[in-house]
């Protein structure tokens, strides 16, 4: 089944691109959305199996996999949406946009259920070109910026990622096999000084696309830049697919005595993380970049969950996957912001909830879960992870953390309810289309899913994140 | 004999740190994959004869022919002056360059290990921190392609090193090479070229958090 959805997915994605008629890709498009959530559920019945030599449908790849489908369908409706109320859409432009969409949905979902490093590594790059041509949709000099800097950065965080898998193959010498089972099996007897060259390397890498220093920069232009539904792709699904790839990673290297370094080393890019995007979320006055630094700062969180360890491994997996949910309803309704008022710039955008109070409700709500207030999902992640840092004896890290996480509150409070409440001045009333409310429906259902699962979350998929974190030393 | 070869190409590190014409860039380039060529074949030829073929063959026509041709096509394509235009006076690269070569040196003999041969490592890492010293002391943006060529050189080499024992690793480190190289920086490089008249990295700063 695996090899038929993987068929299908490349089948449908090149007749996307080739294909110029616009009922006939709209056709493929739901297909494949279809062809994806059966795969889903698919997977859910192939606990633990292997299939094709190199997926394995383990637990971490399960709860991935059902977010990202979860997601998918609204970011299909919203591209939909987005592409048919744009000025400038061209037949051409709308194959290139769904093609690339379909092959990176396809990339992510095989990146999730690998078991083989090199496997993974293959399946970011070719995330790493569809991105690129979804980023590149609009072709303008800003566009190209964005998507220039994307690839190059890309390109070298992957070469950096192979040269890890080069030491890895050192560390473990003799040993063909570079699947994750067989490196943990022989952990024991690996080399460590290439392990640590190994987990360095590996780390850097993933760390474009996770969105953590040094490398987030290109996430956050790209996100900038790409249309509202991409970017929200970009912003939860190729997140957590950089969070997996560093997760397999680590528990190699957590079940070795270099385990306080990689620890030790993660908790400072994850701080360092933290603290730019602090920086510049008090400064920025882009919108789409404010929500590019918030999810910045949320990666920090979930690696300092990961790197405190205890209680915070499950908070950081159930962090990931509640923050993939609301980041991408936030993208999904900025869209309906930009057709009111025509610009990303947050002072020329205000008083949103007389032009479309579901909208704006949206965008409230949005609001507290991402800053992690109650009742929001995020707020029991946030706060399992702070009790990890609490109980792993990392009390300064602890108090700098919360001290920076009180100024982006501030700075986000500060912007959201400027948008949403204060009237900007000469603003053009006449020029407002009415937006339909029922175009707010995903996001409500998504901001939902993420508050149902944060506050009672059901015993299945408590039960999958344990299982998914057994390997790791309690 | 290995060993000299791999001296030849760390020299060619610091003479393309002090070049000055991109023209040299391009010709540096096309010597060290000559150079990669012969260290492969001397290295791989205990492998599987198809696979040792398809090596030796991407070396010399990817590396040492497509590449620099591609790239000198790009030159003229766009009218880019001849001078790569560093940040930092050429002297300052040369004494960079070396130190990078030193401290891989340094780091390479805290690694005690049987298995790698000291000389790929040191030469593999150098070209990488190299290239990457390359991309950041550069301000046009066909040098930042060069240094991203060259990282590919490096890590070229540190995959012929572990390459005897998994040919398949070579495999993928070429793919990798193809795949950047051509698809990626190819097709938007000249996009790039069509519209910034100046090829300069300046020219790449409209994406300010203002």
């Amino acid at each position: 089944m695996l090899l038929s959805y993987f068929i299908c997915s490349i089948l449908i994605g090149s007749f996307l691109f080739i294909n110029r008629n616009k009922s006939l890709n709209y056709i493929l498009i739901v297909a494949f959305v279809i062809l994806q959530s059966g795969f889903t559920v698919y997977s859910c019945f192939q606990y633990n199996q292997t299939e094709l030599l190199y997926f394995t449908f383990d637990s971490l790849g399960i709860i991935m996999l059902v977010t990202a489908s979860l997601i998918t369908i609204p970011a299909a409706y919203h591209s939909f949406v987005y592409i048919e109320t744009s000025v400038e859409k061209t037949n051409k432009s709308r194959a290139v946009y769904f093609g690339a969409l379909v092959f990176l949905i396809t990339a992510v979902s095989g990146a999730y259920l690998a078991n083989h490093i090199a496997v993974v590594w293959f399946f970011t790059e070719i995330t790493t070109l569809s991105a690129s041509a979804l980023i590149y949709h609009h072709r303008n000099k800003l566009a190209l910026e964005g998507t220039w800097k994307y690839i190059f950065i890309c390109a070298i965080s992957i070469t950096l990622v192979f040269i890890g898998i080069l030491f890895l193959s050192l560390s473990n010498y003799g040993n063909e096999d570079l699947s994750f089972k067989s490196l943990l099996e022989h952990v024991k007897s690996m080399n460590y000084e290439w392990l640590r060259m190994a987990f360095l390397f590996i780390f850097t890498g993933f760390t474009a696309k996770l969105g953590l220093f040094p490398m987030f920069t290109a996430g956050v232009d790209a996100k900038d830049k790409a249309p509202g539904p991409a970017a929200g792709l970009l912003s939860s699904i190729i997140m957590a697919m950089g969070f997996t790839a560093i997760f397999r990673t680590y528990i190699l290297v957590v079940n070795s005595p270099i385990a306080s370094w990689a620890n030790t080393v993660i908790g400072i890019a994850a701080l360092i993380s933290i603290f730019i995007s602090t920086v510049y979320m008090i400064k920025v006055k882009n919108i789409k970049r404010m929500m590019a630094y918030s999810s910045v700062e949320h990666m920090g969180i979930v690696m300092l969950g990961i790197a405190a360890g205890g209680i915070g491994y499950y908070a950081s997996i159930l962090h990931i996957v509640l923050h993939s949910l609301v980041k991408s309803s936030l993208f999904f309704q900025y869209n309906q912001l930009y057709e009111v008022y025509k610009t990303k710039n947050i002072y020329q955008i205000g008083n949103y909830f007389k032009y479309n109070p579901t909208g704006a409700i949206v965008i409230l709500l949005a609001f507290i879960s991402v800053t992690a207030m109650p009742p929001s999902g995020l707020f029991v992640s946030e706060f399992l992870i702070f009790r990890s840092l609490f109980e792993s004896n990392n009390m300064l890290v602890l108090i700098v953390v919360l001290v920076l996480l009180s100024f982006i509150i501030w700075s986000f409070a500060k912007n959201v309810f400027k948008m949403l409440f204060i009237p900007v001045v000469e603003f053009d009333e006449s020029q407002v289309k009415p937006i339909n409310p029922m175009r707010s429906l995903s996001q409500f259902i998504l901001l939902a899913t993420a508050a149902y699962l944060g506050l009672n979350p059901p015993a299945i998929f408590v039960d999958l994140i344990n299982s998914s974190i057994s390997v790791l030393p309690h | 004999m290995i060993d000299v070869i791999l001296l030849i190409f760390l020299m060619s590190l610091f003479y393309l740190s002090i070049a000055n014409r991109l023209a040299t860039y391009i010709k540096v380039l096309s010597v060290q994959g000559i150079l990669l060529f012969i260290v492969a074949f001397y290295e791989l030829k205990d492998i599987n004869l198809l696979n040792l073929i398809f090596i030796l063959l991407e070396t010399i026509v990817f590396k040492a022919v497509a590449v620099p041709l591609f790239l000198k096509q790009v030159l003229e394509r766009n009218k880019i002056t001849r001078e790569a235009e560093p940040y930092v006076p050429n002297f300052v690269s040369l004494l960079i360059t070396t130190a990078i070569i030193v401290i891989t040196i340094i780091i390479s003999n805290n690694m005690e290990d049987v298995h790698l041969d000291k000389m790929f490592f040191v030469v593999a890492l150098s070209t990488l921190f190299c290239g990457l010293y390359l991309i950041a002391s550069r301000r046009k943006i066909i040098t930042h392609v060069m240094g991203y060529v060259l990282i590919e050189n490096g890590v070229f080499v540190l995959s012929l090193a572990v390459g005897s024992e998994m040919p398949m690793l070579v495999n993928l480190g070429i793919m990798l090479d193809i795949f950047a190289s051509v698809l990626l920086l190819g097709v938007f490089l000249n996009k790039i070229g069509d519209v910034f008249k100046d090829v300069d990295v300046s020219n790449l700063t409209n994406l300010k958090d203002d």
